[in-house]
């Protein structure tokens, strides 16, 4: 599995050849440079780091610093390690763009961090169906979860059980997109359907 | 949106329809596949709404066919859309004319705009 980290940019619609509108996802993927090159002797695996997006000197810590600087490149703000990428010849402070990884047609998932939705209750965050009526002697019962087990045996309730709390801001992966575009003067990646995360979140795009 | 606007620039394809508003009364002329036929069917009516932005940009046009309403949104980018004809510029206080659904025969006739910019 290799890829790219980008940013996500918005989303639009594209009209096929059927006149179809295709709703797709426009984001901006690298140029990413390779802070670090794993090879078999050294780390036991083969692999190599890239990192993406300009972060501030202040902000990075005197051990990223050292990193960054033995692959001669500025401190970035994501740095991940991507398997599979021998058939790329890269080296150490080299930069790879959309274009080398990525055709038109791919199939890819892509990784992203979902939108954040605070406190949410059942119905909300599991779909839960919450109570069919509001009439009928229900009068504030409209999205309750109903009952969360037994009483006397088994007398707890069980881990696990689904209920109301923090939703969104999790690490999502959606599989199966189709590469619909690439602008490789703007390092720009167009993949159809939606993606996770907000405008402008850092999202991973892999083959 | 910059970057937007410029995937938008390269994968939208030139619409060089009249600019029409909402209360214009417009003849869409899209195109039906029919197996490997095409064939060109016109839609006439009012606009009653125009949204959206970019590509994703759609208008509703409401016509009375055989006293039933009807509605149809059409993408303004979509490729099936052959051309639009504006038959008459329409003068309206809204840009949704959502209570023309509640009018009917005289009541639901759109004042005319009988000075319109030239564009």
């Amino acid at each position: 599995m290799n890829g790219l980290i980008g940013k996500k940019i918005g989303m639009t619609s594209v009209y096929n050849e059927a006149g179809k509108n295709v709703p797709c996802t426009v984001v901006e993927l690298g140029p990413c440079v390779v802070t670090q090159v794993k090879t078999g002797e050294t780390d036991s695996y083969d692999a190599i780091q890239l990192g993406y997006g300009e972060a501030k000197e202040k902000n990075t810590s005197q051990a990223l610093l050292g990193h960054f600087k033995n692959a001669n490149t500025t401190p970035k703000r994501k740095v991940i390690e991507f398997r599979d990428f021998s058939d790329l010849e890269k080296s150490l402070g080299d930069t790879i763009t959309v274009d080398e990884v990525f055709k038109e047609g791919d199939v890819v998932s892509v990784v992203g961090k979902s939108k954040g939705k605070g406190f949410q209750g059942v119905v909300k965050r599991y779909n839960f169906r919450g109570v069919g009526d509001a009439t009928h002697g229900q009068h504030n019962r409209l999205r309750a979860p109903g009952s969360i087990g037994a009483a006397s045996y088994p007398a707890k309730v069980f881990k696990g059980m689904r209920m109301g709390g923090r939703m969104g801001g999790d690490r999502v992966k959606i599989t199966n997109l189709k590469v619909v575009k690439i602008f490789p003067e703007k390092n720009l990646l167009l993949v159809s359907g939606a993606i996770p995360g907000p405008k402008g979140g850092f999202v991973i795009v892999e083959k | 949106m910059n970057l937007l606007n410029f995937v938008e620039d390269q994968i939208g394809q030139e619409v060089s329809f009249p600019k029409f508003r909402s209360g214009d009364n417009i003849t869409v002329n899209y195109k039906i596949i029919e197996g490997s036929k095409e064939r060109i069917q016109a839609f006439k009516g009012d606009v009653i709404q125009i949204k959206g932005a970019g590509l994703g940009r759609t208008f509703t046009v409401r016509k009375m066919s055989n006293g039933i309403g009807v509605e149809r949104i059409f993408p303004l980018n979509a490729p099936t859309i052959d051309s639009i004809t504006i038959n008459k510029h329409g003068k309206v206080r809204r840009a949704r004319l959502f209570y023309q659904r509640e009018r009917l025969g005289k009541k639901a006739r759109i004042k005319e705009r009988k000075f319109v910019k030239k564009s």
